[in-house]
């Protein structure tokens, strides 16, 4: 039994490394994209993309560190992300942020 | 003792009250009071057994600084040309200085002057003369300008000012070695330990240091720039400061110290050699001015050199004549400079071209100024003190010791001859101040007044000098036993046995340079007219009031420029400065430290996972990439990334709150620099030099690699366990919650937090009143 979640354990502890290393790859690409760009929306999505990468990843490493602690950031990422590419859709759009006058 | 020198202090607090009076009483009738008391007071200390007093006040005893004022015969002596001088000088500026004039400043500021001069006389203490010595200094620069709206004025009084406390404060480091060596801040004592100074290697330090605070003060050459300049001051001010008593301060301080350094070989060099030279360079000098006061105080330049020069030969003769001419030329000068401000008094100038024929019409005065002038040259007259005084110096230049130095033997010979030059000048300006005043043409017409003889008061106190003047000539020995030989014996250091002052010696050496001096003075002065083109020569161009003025104002340009060479308003400058300072200074402490230990051992570090690398890289390559990006926001979000990163870092090592608040400020940093860019104009980027580029390269990399350093050598030497135990432990039972870190922010170390809480307030504020408050256009 204790053999059997021992391999379990180790399954999952591998599984969750090819992963991490995956997703990685996948934030390493993302952030070519950044950089190259050409333009900013280009940059936008791929940030807001790399956001939803980095929740995969704390979750990965919640699941590594065997910790329940991290779901807190998880729910954060996705959080800001929201607001920070709303934010950013909205600055590439208008120029502003926040409109001086509502009515 | 103590009353003597804080009597004028106390009496110059009372003064604005009384000068309020002035139209009733001259204020000068209060001041009297001062220095008339203690005149008296020390008056009585003459005689034939006198004995040194020391009187001893704390002040600062844990310093070992007490008020010890002592007594001795030298200080006695200008004890009593302080106070007698003082007293006759304030009589002399009742008459002087009209009501109208700002009473009250000036006499505060005399008093001021004169406790201080008391004070640096009796004062046993090397700092407590210290004290009274810089007092000195900047009382006589307020009396200088006294007339502060004459641009003259000013420049006189700065000039005083920078030279005699660029002394004083050379002056200062020479006590303290002095302090440091002997273990005492007493002079006698030191005087005591001579050979521990002598033997020290501080030796030459502590000599020139002391020179130069005696020079500035006393005005030897190439010092002796200010005191001409110091003329500016009211002619009270003049004929007590700058003939009497403060240019004496550093003949008193040789004098003082001399007990101890005066078998140096190199006293009597340097000592003699500049009081010669100063005697005749100043002499020299005196001929050319055409300024009364002018020729005056190259006349007290020259005398204080002669004085300098005897202090420096140091035998018994030269000694004693030393202290015989510091007496005489007190009382000539003194008078001279108030006959002085009688002329200009009575004329409206100053100016011996326009000056002539003033003999009918001012009797007296021109006859006080005969005497003091002559008296003033040395003429052989049995009457005349400083014939007496002069006599002794020649004497003196020729019976100097025989030294072993070769340099010292050539100014030993050179001596004699450069006394008799000298003092050949001193005649032909003596007689040309005084018949170039008055005799020869009436220019009334010239004159801004018409002359007439001065009042009775304005004449009683030159009067009373020259009748000293003639009472030492008469009777010589008078002033001999009782007085002049105590003071002395307090700078030889040992007990001096007077001889009798005598008008005839029989036709000995001295006798034959004097006589030698007025011939050759006279058939100078009489063919004045014929030679003086030789000071189109020398000094012609040639100043040391050009290398003041050079140094003065090469310091403000030179100053001026290199502040601006680094000042110059770029903060990318400074920055760059900054950061080069650091990195220097640190490597700098590292490398000669010994300070950089690197200890891989694998019990102190981790092992290094995959993951970590991956978001290392992802760090690494975002941030290198942001330094070449064109494109603002682009820079921006890829610095997003980074800060991205950072946080996941922190998800890694597990520091979850960490994580949770990197997130969200990072977020709104990214927020508030898109806020900011989109208001910034659209400039042309800068294009940099490779020169600058590269600059910025090499400091950008080295503060990284320092900073690398400094983590791997901190890392490395880990000397004390962590306390982070004692938080984990206790946090559930002390402060009731299991998250550490928030038990860490609010209970263990909640003080921090409050003003954390306090900087984000203020940062609130401070972005609320810049964005409101915006002043109108326009507006400062």
């Amino acid at each position: 039994m204790s053999d059997l979640v021992k391999s379990m354990d180790s399954a999952v502890e591998t599984v969750s490394i090819i992963c991490i290393v995956f997703i990685s790859i996948s934030i390493l690409m993302l952030l070519y994209r950044v950089i190259i760009g050409p333009t900013n929306p280009d940059r936008a999505v791929a940030l807001d993309t790399i956001g939803i990468n980095l929740m995969a990843l704390v979750g990965l490493i919640a699941i590594l560190l065997e910790t329940t602690r991290l779901n807190d950031v998880v729910l954060l990422i996705g959080i800001l992300l929201f607001i920070g590419t709303i934010a950013l859709a909205k600055f590439l759009e208008k120029g502003v942020i926040i409109d001086r006058d509502l009515d | 003792m103590l009353f003597a020198v804080f009597f004028p202090l106390l009496l110059a607090c009372l003064i604005p009250f009384l000068s309020r009076y002035k139209h009733k009483v001259h204020t000068g009738f209060f001041v009297l009071l001062a220095p008339l008391s203690i005149f008296l007071y020390f008056v009585s200390f003459i005689g034939h057994d006198f004995e040194p007093v020391m009187k001893s006040y704390p002040w600062i005893p844990s310093l070992d600084i007490t008020l010890n004022f002592h007594l001795d015969g030298l200080s006695l002596l200008f004890v009593l040309l302080i106070s007698g001088i003082g007293a006759l000088v304030t009589f002399y500026s009742i008459y002087y200085l009209h009501k109208s004039e700002r009473l009250g400043h000036f006499y505060v500021y005399l008093l001021l002057f004169m406790a201080a001069m008391f004070g640096v006389v009796l004062s046993d203490n090397v700092f407590v003369l210290y004290t009274f010595w810089e007092l000195t200094s900047i009382s006589s620069f307020l009396l200088i300008g006294y007339w502060n709206h004459r641009e003259r004025s000013r420049y006189g009084a700065l000039k005083s000012m920078l030279i005699t406390v660029f002394g004083g404060l050379s002056l200062l480091g020479a006590f303290l070695l002095l302090t440091v060596i002997t273990k005492t801040t007493s002079i006698h004592e030191m005087i005591q330990q001579a050979d521990l100074i002598l033997s020290s290697d501080y030796l030459p330090l502590i000599m020139t240091f002391i020179f130069l605070g005696a020079f500035t003060k006393s005005a030897q050459f190439p010092f002796h720039i200010w005191l001409p300049d110091a003329m500016e001051a009211p002619t009270p001010v003049s004929a007590y400061l700058h003939s009497a008593t403060m240019v004496k301060a550093g003949i008193f301080l040789i004098a003082r110290f001399s007990p101890i350094f005066s078998t140096n070989e190199w006293f009597f060099i340097i000592v003699s050699g500049i009081g010669i030279i100063t005697l005749c360079w100043g002499s020299y000098m005196a001929v050319r001015q055409t300024d009364l006061k002018g020729i005056l105080a190259f006349s007290t330049i020259s005398q204080l050199g002669m004085i300098m020069a005897m202090l420096g030969f140091g035998t018994e003769a030269a000694i004693f004549g030393a202290v015989f001419h510091i007496l005489n030329h007190a009382t000539f000068k003194g008078s001279l400079f108030m006959i002085a401000g009688i002329v200009d008094h009575e004329t409206g100038t100053r100016d011996i071209r326009k000056l002539g024929g003033l003999m009918t019409l001012m009797p007296i005065s021109a006859t006080l100024a005969f005497f003091g002038t002559f008296s003033m040259a040395g003429v052989p007259l049995p009457f005349l003190n400083g014939f007496y005084s002069k006599e002794v110096f020649f004497e003196s230049t020729l019976e100097l010791n025989n030294t072993s130095l070769a340099f010292a033997e050539i100014l030993r010979t050179a001596i004699p001859y450069l006394a008799v030059f000298g003092s050949i000048f001193t005649f032909v300006y003596s007689m040309y101040l005084v018949f170039g005043t008055f005799r020869g043409e009436k220019h009334l017409d010239q004159l801004p007044k018409k002359p007439h003889e001065a009042p009775i008061g304005m004449l009683i106190a030159p009067s009373i000098l020259i009748l000293g003047v003639i009472i030492i000539g008469l009777f010589p020995n008078l002033v001999n036993e009782s007085f002049l030989a105590h003071t002395a014996s307090a700078i030889l250091g040992e007990a001096y046995h007077p001889h009798e002052i005598k008008f005839w010696h029989g036709f000995i050496t001295p006798l034959k340079m004097s006589l030698v001096v007025v011939g050759v003075g006279t058939v100078l002065f009489i063919f004045r007219k014929k030679w003086s083109g030789v000071y189109q020569a020398i000094p012609g161009r040639l100043s040391m009031n050009k290398v003041y003025d050079t140094i003065v104002n090469g310091t403000k340009t030179v100053s001026a420029r290199i502040t601006n060479s680094y000042m110059n308003g770029s903060l990318r400058r400074y920055m760059a400065l900054i950061l080069a300072a650091i990195i220097v200074v640190s490597l700098g402490t590292m490398y000669l430290t010994d300070g950089f230990t690197i200890e891989l051992h694998p019990d102190t570090l981790a092992d290094i996972k995959l993951p970590e690398i991956l978001v290392a890289a992802t760090m690494a390559i975002a941030a290198i990439t942001t330094i070449f990006t064109r494109n603002r926001i682009a820079a921006i979000l890829i610095l997003g990334v980074v800060g991205y990163g950072l946080s996941i870092l922190f998800v890694i090592y597990r520091a979850p709150d960490l994580a949770l608040t990197q997130l969200v400020v990072e977020t709104i940093t990214v927020g508030l620099f898109l806020l900011c860019f989109y208001h910034l104009p659209n400039l042309r980027p800068r294009t940099e030099s490779i020169g600058f580029k590269s600059v910025n390269l090499i400091i950008s990399i080295g503060f990284g690699l320092l900073m690398t350093l400094i983590a791997i050598s901190a890392h490395s030497s880990k000397w004390y366990s962590t306390i982070a135990d004692y938080f984990i432990h206790t946090s559930h039972d002390l402060g009731g919650g299991d998250n550490v870190v928030n038990v860490i922010l609010v209970d263990m170390r909640g003080l921090d937090t409050l003003f954390e809480i306090t900087v984000l307030g203020i940062a609130a504020l401070g972005i609320y009143g810049l964005i409101k408050l915006r002043a109108k256009k326009g507006a400062e």
